[in-house]
């Protein structure tokens, strides 16, 4: 515990808030002083990404935290000795080296143990692989691995063309890297087209495998409607040649019967972990102009890294959908960039995978079951820092890109995309832990934390997108999108990047207004309904003769829907950034509301430091009530996280 | 909110005694007013040389000035021709695009117009000061801003009557030179002295706004489109001609139809209101970040890509809020 500790706010130049931070087993805590709001900022541990010790000035040593949720907490400690033991207590905790450092193993929802058992059991991939029509004359569930015997980061139960016997599988196996052999992630029952997944097979310059070319061989005879499969592999052509030297490499034509091979180059981990990386940067930039922005956002690579993924979903989206034919995806070791295509894909050909619930089993199919190594990725635990890379983050926000596009067309809002990402790092429940089903299982996770899907649906309410209707045109069948020249469509994703600067983003939620007017109506309706019943039965009674009291209708439950809440006012920001012109900014002296426009000479300070608050940092996660709204669904009626500030003049 | 044209101060400093009192009449005793000149204060030294100028600060002593310098004439006409032309290259890849898109600066004029209007806006709202723009003639950049202004301070403007008011008020009766400025549009070919898109500027501006705050303005990006149509072409002669005394010698309001009169019929009308509208009696202060200025993709898309996903967005939100 560390008192007079000052939380800045990086874009407002209001006083910086003063309080007592905390440093639990979980969390960081910091508490504002104050006597009515006593507002709270709580940052798990585990979505610390790093943490900056800067120089020491007048007024203390500043630490800045940022998390891989971009939550940039900037603090200000008075003693250097009391910030090096915080800085240093941070490496620790963010760096948990056991599993039950984490708080999943901690977090008490309060439910029993049925209703734990019960929430992980909301999400069945059996019941998935049924709805799809498996098995059936094609296709066949395969225990071949059911002691993870055959490939350690598949799940036990894999689905194989009913041609492709064990002995077809495990000698397949052993010629794909990890042991990673093809099975089925999507099956179309309309034109038994599938997609299939899995590793790159390690053909060097001339290897082969008969059981691998019979296994690719099955998997075209499980659809009689084509006579050749699609072999895609998604990595750059430049990076498939080079793993040859290694002893892998990419399937050849001539060898595999009737298949048609395509390159579509997605980048790789370490390409993606440095893209990612300039785009951060360029969202700290104080008061970029446009130039800045564009620049930097151009620079990092990012939306054209999104756009290269879409356009393989796409691609393999239109093989199944409109050529019927079968597709199999690998990359180098079909865990990262196979997992974002092959959900991708998947997503525009089936709106089931566009409901919420749909979703959820998606992300458990083609992610977790498939032994994404959520441990690796997202430092989870203390590990190499060159296996992170933000390859579920780029799978989210493909599907935010297309909500955008299509916003009748997903059954759920950008705030459940927001959530889930959210979680993947908070690591408050047991899902995307370790690297595989098998460790999973191994560590009884489901029987020591809980599942974050059942957290999800129980407050299914606040992620619902209000222009959703399961009978409109957008929710039918698949979602077809140009490649080119769409190019321009993809946009930069504030929500997500800038998610905890208020002051950026429309001060006005449309998608939180249009829910309450849904549900209203929904009520009111039923009023009706009750109503009209009554009147019925007060017809009836009267012409018994009956005497019936009149109640009055109790409106207390009518929403009093707010668009903007005219009660609070938002607050301009700083408009005169952008003119270099002028001499630096000078920090605010108190009553920002009432604060002279005009600075001047006098009222100059000479301190570097921008003290400013953010009144409205809200809590960074949300903890034990679970319900703290994020930037990415407001409230109605936000105030602006940046206030008006004094512009300098010129003589 | 004043709007002028740049005083003729010129090189040997004139003064002119009937101007100076006319800005003195304006504000009270004691009370400071502020002048944003939207030329850079090169530009406005540059104009003194040549007959032009600036109030000096020893002859409007209650009068505080802030140079906002904003694009016009050739170089915003520039801007436009090339970010049409960078929307309909169809052989631009994902690599180039934002480089593109920051090269026509276009982003940027949105974003200075937006911030220099808030600053004005800021100046009164917060300050309590009077303010007075001008750039040169006083016809594009100042009509720009108090324009937008209005709209940022006074939720009259931001009903679908009080916006066209303001049209009328602001941009047609002040004399914005329509015949001059918007005749060929982004045709690059066409590359007339006096063409620049400032009216399409202030669409813009006021676009973002309704993005930012989806639910302050009565009407809808429909109508922005409508009257980018209409300034360039158009059936009615609401923007016919350059100023009202040519209006009056071409005999505009006895030969053609009103703009106007066609929007606001009943069955014509709905299609401009916006269905998220509820009347907000306060400022609104959009963000001028990069990441809050977008490109208007309903405009500068509106031949290139479909928007019959969003228009069935609309749609669907049109049903929700009648249903209620």
């Amino acid at each position: 515990q560390v008192e007079n500790v000052r939380l800045l706010d990086r874009l407002s130049s209001k006083k910086a808030a003063l309080g007592t931070l905390y440093l639990t087993a979980t969390h960081v805590i910091f508490v504002e002083n104050g006597s009515e709001t006593r507002k709270e900022t709580w940052v798990l541990h585990s979505q610390i990404s790093s943490i900056e010790k800067q120089a020491t000035t007048a007024s203390g040593c500043p630490l800045l935290i940022r998390c891989k949720n971009f939550q940039v907490i900037q603090l200000v400690i008075p003693q250097e000795r009391d910030c090096h033991d915080i800085y240093i207590s941070l490496i620790r905790l963010a760096r948990p080296v056991k599993y039950e450092e984490l708080y999943c193993f901690s977090f008490n929802p309060k439910l029993d143990k049925e209703e734990r058992e019960q929430g992980w059991k909301l999400v069945d991939l059996n019941e998935e692989y049924n709805r799809m029509g498996i098995p059936n004359n094609y296709w066949q569930i395969s225990d071949v691995n059911r002691d993870y015997g055959v490939c350690d980061s598949y799940p036990t139960e894999v689905y194989v063309p009913k041609s492709a016997n064990a002995h077809i599988i495990v000698g397949s196996s052993k010629f794909r890297s990890r042991r990673r052999f093809p099975a089925l992630s999507y099956y179309c029952k309309d034109n038994n087209a599938s997609i299939c997944r899995s590793s790159q097979p390690l053909s060097g310059f001339s290897a082969r495998c008969l059981e691998d070319e019979q296994m690719l061989q099955a998997i075209r005879k499980a659809n009689p409607g084509s006579d050749f499969l699609y072999v895609v592999d998604t990595r750059p052509k430049l990076n498939a040649m080079a793993n040859r030297a290694a002893g892998k490499g990419y399937e050849n034509e001539d060898n595999y019967s009737n298949i048609k091979f395509q390159f579509i180059g997605i980048e790789n981990i370490h390409v993606m972990r440095n893209s990612l990386q300039k785009m951060l940067e360029v969202c700290e930039l104080k008061s970029p102009s446009m130039s800045d922005f564009l620049w930097g956002l151009e620079n990092s690579g990012w939306l054209k890294h999104i756009k290269a993924i879409m356009d393989a979903g796409i691609f393999i989206a239109k093989a199944v959908a409109k050529e019927g034919v079968s597709v199999l995806v690998h990359c180098s070791d079909g865990w990262d960039r196979t997992a974002q295509v092959c959900s991708l894909a998947s997503l525009l050909l089936d709106p089931y995978y566009r409901t919420m619930k749909g979703f959820m089993v998606l992300i458990e199919k083609d992610w977790v079951s498939f032994g994404h190594k959520f441990n690796h990725r997202y430092g989870i635990l203390d590990g190499d820092p060159k296996e992170i890379s933000p390859v579920i983050d780029q799978f989210i926000e493909c599907v935010w890109q297309l909500m955008e596009q299509f916003p009748c067309a997903f059954e759920f809002n950008e705030r459940f995309l927001i959530h889930i990402q959210h979680h993947v790092y908070s690591c408050q429940f047991g899902n995307f832990l370790c690297n595989s089903q098998k460790e999973r299982r191994e560590l009884r996770i489901q029987e020591r934390t809980y599942s974050l899907w059942a957290h999800l649906w129980k407050n299914r309410a606040d992620y619902l997108n209000p222009l959703y209707r399961s009978d409109h045109s957008q929710s039918q069948g698949t979602l077809s999108l140009q490649i080119a020249p769409c190019n321009f469509l993809y946009k930069f994703w504030s929500g997500m990047y800038n998610r905890f600067e208020k002051g950026l983003h429309p001060r006005q939620s449309v998608t939180d207004y249009l829910m309450a007017v849904k549900e209203e109506t929904q009520q009111l309706e039923e009023e009706l309904e009750a109503l009209g019943e009554r009147l019925a039965n007060l017809q009836k009674s009267q012409f018994n003769g009956n005497k019936v009291k009149s109640k009055q209708q109790d409106r207390s439950k009518q929403l009093g829907l707010t668009t903007s809440n005219n009660s609070i006012a938002n607050t301009p920001q700083e408009y005169s950034n952008d003119l270099k012109s002028f001499p630096s900014r000078s920090p605010s002296q108190g009553d920002e509301e009432d604060s002279a426009l005009i600075l001047t000479q006098d009222n100059l300070k000479s301190s570097d430091l921008d003290l400013s608050a953010n009144s409205d940092q809200e809590s960074g996660v949300e903890d034990l009530s679970c319900r703290s709204p994020s930037g990415g669904g407001c409230l109605p009626s936000e105030d602006s996280g940046k206030d008006s500030d004094e512009a300098v003049f010129l003589a | 909110l004043l709007r002028s044209s740049q005083p003729l101060t010129g090189p040997n400093r004139k003064r002119c005694r009937e101007d100076e009192r006319l800005l003195g009449e304006v504000l009270d005793e004691g009370h400071r007013g502020f002048v944003i000149d939207t030329r850079s204060a090169q530009a406005a030294k540059q104009a003194r040389m040549i007959g032009g100028g600036t109030e000096p600060k020893s002859s409007y002593p209650q009068w505080r000035r802030l140079h906002r310098p904003l694009e016009r004439g050739r170089p915003l006409q520039e801007s436009f021709v090339k970010l049409v032309e960078a929307c309909n290259d169809p052989s631009l890849s994902m690599d180039r695009w934002l480089s593109r898109l920051e090269s026509c600066r276009w982003l940027s004029h949105v974003k200075a117009a937006l911030s220099t209007a808030c600053l004005a806006a800021q100046c009164m709202d917060r300050e309590e000061s009077s303010v007075l723009v001008h750039g040169a003639e006083g016809t594009d950049t100042t009509l720009l801003v108090t324009a937008l202004v209005q709209v940022i301070l006074d939720p009259s403007c931001r009903t679908l009557l009080g916006f066209q008011e303001l049209l009328e008020r602001e941009w047609i009766e002040a004399g914005h030179p329509f015949h001059l400025r918007c005749a060929r549009s982004a045709s690059p070919q066409a590359r007339l002295k006096q063409e620049a898109p400032l009216f399409l500027l202030f669409l813009d501006c006021v676009w973002q706004l309704s993005r930012q705050f989806p639910f302050s303005l009565e009407f809808g990006e429909h109508l922005l489109l409508t009257l980018f149509d209409n300034a360039y072409a158009s059936a009615y002669g609401t923007f016919l001609c350059n100023n009202e005394k040519e209006r009056c010698l071409c005999k505009v309001k006895e030969s053609t139809h009103s703009l106007w009169a066609w929007l606001n019929q009943p069955e014509e009308k709905k299609k401009y209101l916006n269905p998220l509208y509820s009347p907000n009696p306060l400022v609104i202060w959009p963000s001028v970040e990069p990441q809050s200025i977008q490109l208007w993709q309903g405009l500068f898309f509106r031949w290139i890509c479909s928007s019959r996903y969003l228009d069935e967005a609309w749609a669907e939100i049109q049903q929700l809020v009648e249903s209620n």
